[in-house]
């Protein structure tokens, strides 16, 4: 898949980072044009954005790990009488409801943009993978919300929600249906906010999946069609196999945008009564006037390891495909 | 369907296949006109509500035929959002975020792709997992950094990097510049490697090989994620409303904030201030809409 | 903003060596221990220089009280020539960010309320004690306000400039149609509701989507049916949210939720308030501020506003006249860019004296009138009617508090405690009321120290 590396086994013992010394041995290999100039300039090149990443990404990460042990509140300087150990994992597991429901609400997000949401924009593209007319225009329409901030978005969701001004619930009245409290209710407001996130979702997947569809070879299809294969079938049992890598790649980035659902569900009410998200908690608690900064980022450690694995799953097949 | 752009042979098969096709078509296109309506309706009624004066709506209610229409939201959004000052802060924060974002990272990818080293793979991965984070996981420690670490006068007026524009366009870069890595690297790696070697050959620097070889070649990425790159910096809610304490410094996205206030809304000024917050982000994609998607598709897998 | 600062900065002689040193000795911790020597030595030269800048953090963002505010500095401004830069920071926001501002790069004066959330920064260290203000400031603010100044420790740190109170707010032109009476008993209360029902009007307006609104109605009732050191007592912890007499508030509130708007859930009370200017709802529980509502449409329906206060429910506590009047005001940050001591604070703490006075509270108050002024010297002859029946409906109150979100731990009043058990309440009165009782005192128990 990618361009095949016939010379990775000389380039292995090639040029290291700033390594200045074994350069004379390799003067007759092909990277020995690279001056110690050039070294330097890569391993600057690389260097420094990667210790911007290590002190402003890696280093609050682990920070965030190593005070989830504490009971800090961000006033008293940090000293071991604030450490209590797992005290407060123990907390979030036994006696904070709202870490439950954070959960509970997380897993239903992920659940309806991955079956939901993520496949209606995989539908799209496959439609929209076509010469017909129009197409561009469509591409634009199903694209829109992705480039509107999520403040503008959740505004704009509320002029359909609110009780007493926004549209559905003027529609009901006059249908005699009666009023919805779409984003009061706690048995409705979580779906209410899906439906505004998959609005945005739907769009992204799609775009992402067309490029994918583009990159298909065009003989795979040739092929199918003089086999007498139907348009369903050909994606079924071709393009769909073929674009397994990309298939992965939105599995991927549905599992994180799950997780990092935040905005919609600050914007509409803090993340509280039928919203609570784990990332909405974690503010609520660190990024409060209360300040229960240790447990916090408890729950932002948890967040963390789950995040974990559709990170790690990603990363693992980038590697497998620089293996190969 | 799909063969029928292509095949020369067997016309007779196309032909013969287009009749029946024809009524799916049919459906087809009823269905996303369908689709295209249900997803513009949310925002068609933003804009309308918009339209419409307060004293109108307070009347009649927001569903109700207009008496009339005013761009008069819209200017009042404008001078109570104080959305000049408001756009110039974001474009102050977005447009060198894109550009150095964009450079660093085509550096890292050129690095990384052209050249094999021991920590190649290592480094690229740090890269990436980096931008996959919810920014909730680092933000307390990091705001804490952004509250200690001593920063010179001309870049910071407080000498933290807390509530500096700088901070938050640091931010930014080092969050985004994973995914732009990834993307890049994707495509470089489609590049043929004599360039770079020729180039080392011809007794150039690295430097120059990167800036006047890979990164011409690189043109369509580079639009491609100038414009997803623009609309992510833009639309940015939580990192300015942590890192940024002086309401002027704020970045557009908190203008809507502001003008809902405490004491008073007002929907109709609200959403003409919404709608003008997203006009920049609706420009860039219209305007980039070819680049962008031209630029994903290319340097993805190949069957 | 910043610029204007510098330029007064450099204007103003000595300031510009002072910054200079401040730089130098800031990096590293070891540096600020340095600084109050230094200053001190600059303190006796600054006397006579000109007087040193200072900043204000507000989270007066609305754009009245946000012109109002900057009237009030530009008076200072022109009185002592002390410039004032004013940082406005969204509402919500401001309050959300207090530690991290608090503990951050503060301004130098800080807008904030009475009540626990005073004391509670206070205690954490990040208000300069202003006792040396108060000396001059005690004979122009009655007791309450006094105590509701001061901290843990005994010390004042927070200044007054307006306070408002809650009750029931309704418009005069309804109620007269209707020949509606003002109830004074809980009875009379319920029979208003009940008639008001068969009129098709809602009797109680009601929306807590914010989460803070309806904490409202539990205070009053809490208040009536327990008083005032019950309630206290309840916010401060020392009671139990398990005990009968809570669970008495809530079977109480329970009755009377029927009349309530329902879907308050989904509802700001700005949404609430308009229900009460189109006259569908006859009443409505709230703070003075909803009468912005009915400026924002004319004069005329303003003046068409009233309130009586929340009924009486038969107990002792009724002569407390007890009643939510939550105090605005003013704090010194200790952790401001102008250090511990130095002229910047001399001149903060004018600036707060300043405000404490009838002078700048009447500018104030006579830009936003949802408020009545806390200082004795304040003007109140240009108050309409709803404004001098407030000062009434205050003097008379033997027993004030400041709301439950200002008079308790913020953690506990927060998001996905108080404010998520209350609206748990409200979606169903008529739940298993011990069970989430039990829930609200094992949050509380399980607060971090």
């Amino acid at each position: 898949m990618t361009q095949a590396r016939e010379d990775t086994a000389p380039d292995r013992a090639g040029l290291t980072a700033g390594s200045s010394g074994a350069v004379a041995s390799r003067r007759r290999r092909r990277y020995s044009v690279l001056t110690s100039r050039d070294k330097l300039i890569l391993a600057l090149m690389v260097g420094i954005p990667l210790i911007f990443d290590l002190i402003f990404i890696w280093g609050p990460t682990i920070a965030s790990v190593v005070l989830s042990f504490t009971q800090w509140n961000g006033v008293h300087p940090l000293d071991g009488s604030q450490w209590v150990g797992l005290g407060n994992y123990e907390k979030l597991w036994s006696s904070y409801a709202p870490f439950w429901e954070g959960v509970k609400h997380n897993v239903l997000w992920f659940l309806v943009l991955m079956l939901i949401a993520t496949p209606l924009g995989m539908f799209f593209a496959i439609l929209l993978d076509r010469e017909m007319r129009g197409t561009r225009i469509y591409q634009t329409i199903f694209y829109m919300p992705v480039v509107l901030s999520l403040a503008v978005v959740g505004l704009i969701w509320e002029f359909q929600y609110s009780q007493d001004n926004g549209l559905i619930d003027s529609v009901f009245r006059s249908l005699h249906i009666g009023n919805v409290d779409w984003l009061g209710d706690p048995n409705v407001n979580l779906w209410a906010t899906l439906v505004a996130a998959s609005w945005r979702h739907v769009g992204y997947i799609m775009v992402l999946y067309l490029a994918g569809l583009k990159s298909v070879d065009p003989s795979l299809r040739e092929a199918a069609a003089i086999d007498g294969a139907s348009g369903t079938q050909t994606y079924l049992h071709v393009v769909f196999w073929v674009m397994m890598p990309i298939n992965i790649v939105i599995a991927v980035v549905t599992t994180i945008e799950s997780l990092r659902a935040f905005d919609i569900a600050y914007i509409i009410n803090h993340g509280k009564n039928g919203l609570e998200l784990l990332s909405t908690l974690i503010t609520n608690n660190s990024i409060s006037e209360a300040n229960f900064i240790g447990f916090g980022s408890a729950i932002a450690v948890v967040l963390l390891v789950v995040s974990l694995v559709p990170i790690v799953t990603f990363l693992t097949r980038m590697m497998r495909e620089e293996k190969q | 369907m799909t063969a029928a752009t292509t095949t020369p042979p067997a016309p007779s098969v196309v032909t013969r296949r287009r009749a029946p096709v024809h009524w799916s078509r049919v459906g087809l296109h009823v269905f996303l006109a369908a689709m295209a309506v249900l997803w513009l309706l949310p925002l068609l009624w933003a804009i309308f509500i918009a339209l419409r004066p307060i004293s109108d709506t307070t009347q009649r209610g927001y569903v109700s035929l207009p008496n009339s229409l005013t761009l008069g939201n819209f200017f009042d959004a404008w001078t109570q959002g104080d959305l000049l000052r408001n756009y110039v802060q974001t474009l102050s924060i977005v447009i060198p975020g894109v550009i150095i974002t964009l450079l660093v990272a085509s550096m890292i990818a050129f690095a990384v792709t052209k050249f094999s080293w021991r920590f190649n793979l290592g480094i690229l991965m740090l890269f990436v997992a980096g931008n996959l984070l919810p920014q909730q996981v680092i933000i307390v420690p990091l705001y804490r950094l952004y509250l200690w670490l001593p920063i010179p006068a001309p870049l910071s007026d407080n000498d933290v990097l807390y509530n500096q524009t700088v901070g938050i366009l640091l931010i930014h870069i080092v969050f985004q510049t994973g995914f732009c890595v990834f993307v890049l690297s994707n495509y470089m790696k489609t590049l043929s490697k004599e360039l770079t070697e020729a180039g080392l050959v011809d007794g150039a620097s690295v430097f120059r090989i990167w800036w006047s070889i890979i990164l011409p070649l690189c043109r369509p990425a580079l639009a491609a994620l100038a414009t997803l790159e623009f609309t992510f910096i833009y639309n940015d809610f939580f990192w300015a409303l942590i890192l940024i304490s002086s309401g002027s410094r704020r970045p557009i996205t908190s203008a809507l904030n502001n003008l809902q206030g405490q004491f008073f809304t007002n929907y109709n000024l609200l959403a003409a201030c919404a709608v003008l917050v997203a006009v920049p982000t609706i420009i860039v994609y219209i305007v980039l809409q070819k680049q962008f998607i031209r630029g994903l598709t290319l340097g993805s897998t190949k069957g | 903003m910043d610029d204007q600062e510098k330029r007064a900065g450099l204007l103003s002689g000595g300031q510009v060596t002072r910054r200079d040193v401040l730089k130098a000795g800031v990096i590293g911790a070891a540096g600020l221990t340095v600084l109050p020597t230094i200053l001190a030595a600059c303190g006796g030269s600054s006397a006579t220089a000109a007087p040193a800048p200072i900043t204000l953090g507000s989270n007066y963002s609305d754009p009245v009280p946000k012109k109002a505010m900057a009237d009030m500095a530009a008076a200072f401004t022109a009185k002592t020539g002390t410039p004032v830069t004013i940082n406005t920071v969204d509402h919500g926001t401001f309050q959300d960010t207090i530690t991290n501002y608090l503990g951050g790069k503060p301004e130098d004066v800080f807008t904030w309320f009475s009540g626990f959330r005073m004391r509670f920064f206070a205690a954490q260290g990040f208000a300069v004690p202003i006792d040396d203000v108060w000396s001059t400031l005690t004979s122009n603010f009655s007791d309450a306000f006094k105590v509701g100044s001061t901290g843990n420790d005994g010390h004042q740190y927070f200044v007054p400039i307006y306070n408002y109170p809650w009750a029931v707010f309704y418009r005069k032109s309804l109620f007269a149609d209707k020949s509606y009476t003002i109830p004074v008993t809980l009875d009379d209360f319920k029979a208003l509701c009940t008639k008001m029902t068969a009129d098709g009007l809602i009797p109680i307006a009601f929306g807590d989507k914010d989460g803070w609104e309806a904490m409202g109605t539990f205070d009053i009732i809490n208040l009536r049916m327990n008083g005032y050191q019950f309630h206290v007592d309840l916010m401060a912890g020392k009671q139990k949210w398990t005990d009968p007499k809570v669970l008495a508030v809530f079977n109480a509130w329970k009755d009377l939720m029927p009349f309530h708007q329902t879907g308050a859930a989904g509802r700001i009370w700005q949404d609430a308030a308009t229900a009460l200017v189109q006259k569908k709802a006859g009443m409505y529980l709230l703070g003075m501020f909803v009468s912005q509502q009915f400026k924002a449409v004319d004069d005329a329906t303003l003046a068409d506003l009233d309130f009586f206060p929340f009924p009486n429910f038969g107990t002792a506590f009724d002569a407390e006249k007890a009643l939510d009047a939550p105090i605005d005001g003013f704090m010194l940050a200790a952790k401001s860019a102008g250090g511990a001591a130095g002229a910047e604070q001399t001149s903060a703490k004018a600036f707060v004296g300043f405000l404490g006075t009838g002078a700048a509270q009447d500018i104030y108050v006579k830009a936003d009138p949802s408020n009545v002024a806390a200082a004795k010297d304040a003007n109140t002859s240009n108050y309409n009617a709803l404004q001098q029946k407030a000062v009434q409906l205050i003097s008379s109150a033997q027993k004030i508090t400041q709301f439950m979100d200002r008079d308790t731990n913020p953690g506990f009043a927060g998001p996905n405690g108080m404010q998520n058990f209350i609206l748990q309440f409200i979606g169903n009165p008529s739940q298993d009321l011990s069970a989430l009782l039990t829930q609200i005192q094992a949050f509380w128990d399980g607060l971090p120290a």
